[in-house]
Formats: C-alpha cells, sequence, structure tokens
C-alpha cells in the first residue's frame, strides 16, 4: 500500500518548475496531484505521477535532483470531520506527519497523501481503524480518466 | 608630516648601504640560529660570507606560507623564547594557524612604523583616533594601536561589531580619525547618513587596509564622510600593517626600506622584474629579531618604482594590489582559501565535493555565500532535513573560516564544471 511520490529539489528560478513539466509532458507522464513547498532558495515538487520510476529517470537525465519517496494514499469519506479523526487516530498512535495534500477529491471520498514519521507503523493503525487506502497503480491513474 | 626624516628621506645609496650592511647582519644571525634557513643556505652551498650586500640578495632561497606551517609553531624563530614577548597568529588552512612573534625590539620596530603611517596621513597627538580592527591574534588592532600610542594620539580601542557603540563614540567624543578595513568605513558611512548624522561628526581621516580596495572607493569614502583616507598594507608574517602605506600624493604605498626590503618577481619564473613592471611582492624583513624572514613570497601582485615622490620620501613606493598569484581572498579582513572550504565539506561528508564561492559587497560589507550542490545521497524530500543540512555546512563551514557564511542549496551539475580546474569562486565586488 506504499505510494512512491515523485520528488524534485528546484531552485527558486524563474522557469524551472516549467522546465520539470516540459520533461513530464515530453515522455507522456501525467501528473495525479503535486504540491510545491516552497523556501526562500529553492522549493520542493512532489507529485504522483503515472509512472513515477520512469518519471525519476529521465528527470535525472535532465539534471535534476529527483528522487522515490514512500508515502501512504488514504480515503476519507467527504463529511465535516473526517480529516480530523484520521489525524487523531494517526496522533493518538504518536505517529506525525511530514506533510500532507490531497490527492483526489472526486467520488464519494477524498484521497489524502501523507508522508508520516513511521509509515509501516501508519498503515497498521490505518487498517486496524478500516480506513481505505490507495494502492499504487490507483493512486498513479486516479485522476487520469484517459489513461492507456 | 615626516615622523623620521633622516629614515624616510635617505638618499638611494644611503638606502643600500644601509640595507646591505643590515641585510650582511640579518643572515649571519639567521644562519646560526634557523636550523630552517642553514640547510637550506646549505644546499645552495652558500655560507654567510657569500652575501656580500643587497646584489646578493638573490641568492638567498624564498620563503613561503607554507614553510611557516611546516614549522609551526615556532620552529622559523631566531630568538630563545625569553626574548619573545608577543605571538600573533592568522587562520591556516588545515587548522594550523601561521604564527607569529615579536620581541621587544621588534615590537617597538613595528609602533615606530605605524606611527610613520599615521604621521604621513596628518594624524597628531591632538587626534583621537578609533582603531576598529579586531584586537586579538590578528595583527590589525594592536598595530595600529601602538603605533597610534606612540605618536601621542588619544587611542579608543573600539575592535570590531558594535557599529552603533562606535557611531555613538565618534560623535560624543568628537573623534577625529579612524583605522578599520575600507568596506567597514563606507558601512559606517552609510549608517551615519542613515541616522541623519553625518554632519555631527568631526571625523577627518582614515586609515584603510587589511582588505584590497581601489582608488574609486577611496573617493567615495572620502566624499561620503568629508575626509581624507589613506591606504596601509602589512602582513603578520613580515610585521603585521605598517610595512607600507601611502602619503597625500596618493601615488603608490612607502615601503619602510630601512626594515623590508621589496622585491618584484615573476611568481612563474622567480625572476625579478623590471621597476615598474607587475608581478609577486617578496620581502626580505632587516631588523626583525623574532621572524626575520628571507625572501618571503607575499603573493600579492604589484609594481614598484624607486623615484622619489613629491611628499619629499625617496622611500621605494608599490602600487595598488593588482590581485594575488594565488587563490586567496580576502573577506572582511579575512584570508580565506578556496581548499578551506573543500576540506571542510570534504571532513563533513554529508554533501557533494561541487561548490562554488561568491563573495558579493553588500551594502559595503562582504558577504560570502557558498553554493553547494543537492547531491542524490544527500537529497531529503523534507524541507526541515535540507534546513538542517544548510545548517550544518554552515556552522562547519564557520568554524573553519572564522567568518559567517550563507549557505544555498543548488541543483545538480548548476555549477560549472570546466576543463580542468573547476572554477570555485565568483567574485562579484567589482575592485576596479
Amino acid at each position: 500500500m506504499l505510494i512512491k511520490q515523485l520528488s524534485v529539489f528546484i531552485e527558486n528560478k524563474q522557469g524551472r518548475l516549467e522546465d520539470v513539466t516540459q520533461v513530464l509532458k515530453d515522455h507522456n507522464i501525467n501528473i495525479a496531484s503535486f504540491s510545491l513547498a516552497d523556501t526562500s532558495a529553492y522549493g520542493m515538487l512532489r507529485m504522483i505521477v503515472s509512472d513515477p520510476e520512469e518519471g525519476k529517470r529521465i528527470l535525472k537525465e535532465e539534471g535534476f535532483s529527483a528522487r522515490l519517496t514512500d508515502v501512504i494514499a488514504v480515503k476519507i469519506p467527504q463529511m465535516p470531520g473526517t480529516l480530523h479523526e484520521v489525524l487523531k487516530v494517526l496522533s493518538d498512535s504518536e505517529i506525525s506527519i511530514e506533510y500532507m495534500y490531497t490527492l483526489a477529491t472526486a467520488g464519494r471520498d477524498t484521497s489524502i497523501i501523507m508522508k508520516a514519521s513511521d509509515l509501516d507503523k501508519a498503515l497498521m493503525v490505518l487498517k486496524k481503524h478500516k480506513y481505505g487506502l490507495c494502492t499504487a497503480k490507483e493512486a498513479y491513474e486516479i485522476n487520469n480518466l484517459n489513461c492507456k | 608630516m615626516i615622523w623620521n626624516e633622516t629614515k624616510e628621506c635617505m638618499s638611494r645609496d644611503e638606502i643600500l648601504n644601509m640595507q646591505s650592511a643590515r641585510l650582511r647582519k640579518t643572515v649571519r644571525r639567521v644562519y646560526h640560529n634557523v636550523e630552517f634557513y642553514r640547510k637550506k643556505m646549505q644546499q645552495l652551498d652558500l655560507e654567510p660570507g657569500d652575501i656580500k650586500g643587497i646584489e646578493d640578495l638573490n641568492k638567498l632561497p624564498f620563503t613561503t606560507k607554507q614553510d611557516l606551517r611546516d614549522n609551526y609553531p615556532f620552529g622559523l624563530f631566531a630568538v630563545p623564547q625569553s626574548e619573545v614577548v608577543r605571538v600573533h597568529a592568522s587562520s591556516g588552512t588545515t587548522g594550523k594557524a601561521t604564527v607569529v612573534g615579536y620581541t621587544r625590539r621588534d615590537i617597538e620596530i613595528w609602533q615606530e612604523c605605524v606611527t610613520r603611517v599615521l604621521a604621513m596621513a596628518g594624524i597628531g597627538a591632538n587626534d583621537k583616533i578609533q582603531v576598529a580592527y579586531g584586537y586579538g591574534l590578528f595583527t590589525g588592532g594592536l598595530g595600529l594601536h601602538y603605533g597610534a600610542e606612540n605618536l601621542g594620539a588619544t587611542v579608543i580601542p573600539m575592535s570590531t561589531g558594535n557599529t552603533k557603540r562606535l557611531i555613538a563614540m565618534m560623535e560624543d567624543f568628537g573623534v577625529t580619525a579612524i583605522a578599520c578595513t575600507p568596506s567597514y568605513l563606507l558601512h559606517i558611512a552609510e549608517t551615519l547618513e542613515d541616522e541623519g548624522k553625518l554632519d555631527k561628526i568631526n571625523l577627518k581621516v582614515a586609515i584603510c587596509g587589511a582588505e584590497p580596495w581601489t582608488e574609486n572607493m577611496r573617493k567615495e569614502i572620502e566624499n561620503k564622510l568629508n575626509i581624507k583616507a589613506y591606504d596601509i598594507y602589512g602582513l603578520s608574517e613580515i610585521l603585521g600593517p605598517g610595512v607600507a602605506a601611502d602619503c597625500d600624493a596618493h601615488s603608490g604605498l612607502h615601503v619602510y626600506e630601512d626594515h623590508f626590503i621589496p622585491e618584484i618577481i615573476n611568481p612563474d619564473t622567480l625572476e625579478p622584474c623590471k621597476e615598474g613592471e607587475v608581478g609577486e611582492l617578496v620581502f626580505t624583513t632587516l631588523t626583525k629579531e623574532a621572524l626575520p624572514l628571507f625572501r618571503y613570497r607575499t603573493k600579492d601582485l604589484t609594481s614598484i618604482t624607486y623615484e622619489p615622490c613629491e611628499c619629499g620620501r625617496t622611500i621605494a613606493r608599490i602600487s595598488r594590489f593588482k590581485g594575488r598569484s594565488d587563490d586567496m581572498l580576502i573577506i572582511r579582513g579575512v584570508n580565506v582559501f578556496p581548499s578551506q572550504v573543500e576540506a571542510a565539506l570534504l571532513e563533513m561528508g554529508e554533501t557533494s565535493p561541487h561548490y562554488v564561492l561568491i563573495v558579493d559587497r553588500i551594502n559595503n560589507l562582504d558577504v560570502l555565500e557558498i553554493q553547494v550542490e543537492v547531491e542524490e545521497r544527500f537529497f531529503s524530500d523534507e524541507i526541515r532535513n535540507l534546513e538542517n543540512l544548510t545548517k550544518k555546512i554552515a556552522h562547519t563551514l564557520q568554524t573553519a573560516l572564522g567568518l559567517a557564511v550563507k549557505v544555498t542549496l543548488v541543483e545538480p551539475k548548476t555549477i560549472a564544471r570546466s576543463e580542468g580546474k573547476s572554477k570555485r569562486v565568483i567574485d562579484k565586488r567589482i575592485l576596479i
């Protein structure tokens, strides 16, 4: 249930983000979801893409610092309070969240990408509490209606 | 005024005769007291008697900074430790400092030289001078301090680091002279301007040195503060500040030839340059007791003239410095070798060896930035980890260099690789 997230280190330079999307476009890789964290000197682009291994390979080929990071995608119902509940479950088990962002909001559930301090423990706790988790394939294609 | 007219205005013949006599004496003393030089001379089949005068100077071996490091700490001293009354030290590239020593007589000569510099700039007993060089192991603070006291001026030993207090005292005490780095003085001028205090101070003259600066910077300082600014040169290995300085004519820095013999050599062939030709400045000390040095290679590039100056002094003048024959950078008066950065980074073992030093002058203060490539091995997608890495690098480098450093992580391969030698330094400071 671990998902490969493609992370890219980007200097704060005009056009650098576009360079990344250009490479992915040229290789027909779909970006299902992303988050961009920024500091004064650089940014960290984290993406769920249709083919993370290939994405990493081509970005590195183009000279980017790219790596794959394991994350999880948990499904929560689209109702008030559900995000709070899942966070409480994790927090009660002394698991902290390094970062998170939305993967998909279509359908009845929202899927959330999470990087937890202890991924195995997080998976176990979430399963125990009957939370649905995206498989890797599901996550990579979740927002791609035309995916082959 | 000319502080020591006998020594500063001798005829060329008198200078050469005095230098020859002092050189013979120095060579004899060094040969018998410093094993390093005795061995070097023996290898060259040289005996003290072979050096009959200044015409034989080029028979003597060169000395480099590495020789001082190899003989750390006191190996080149020519007197027993009981005669050494002070040591100074500068940071070293591999953790070992360059240590220099002084006898009581050396300190007296040093203060005499600095006094000549201050008098040449028109400073006298009625002046109040703030010495705003660092006090401590660095020769700047104490060197200027002793010279100014010897002159009879009122010395305010500010040291560095508290501009607000310096300005408050400058105003309250009616300070008339200051000794500091030129970039720091420009910073002081801007602070005075911001606080609307430019017309509240009584400053008349500045003695600036310890870093390279240009004629344009001198004019900027003079115009901004409505003062006169003079250039002072020195290096701890030879003396400290006070080896040379410029006069009102600002047409080169007068070298105190009764204490030091300057030579200009081609740094590649080591052959002497013609008068006026740019090359590496080399010094031989004539009166130093604790640490006499033969033909010390300063790595500073300049030219020399023996034409008497319009100020009346006849001693040789060296031109404004044209750069270095090695890769040493002078940042806020601190000597930095790129190899120090490399050694520190490699020792940390957490970054790529690909780095570039960027030196810039922002608000007239030198700023050192080090860009380090983020290598896959050390790359985390958590900002916190990257920030910790940045802090760790900054701390390591600050400890190694003795200088605050801004660390920036950059993408791999962004630092230009050139053929053979990679470009490690980008100096954006405009000194022309």
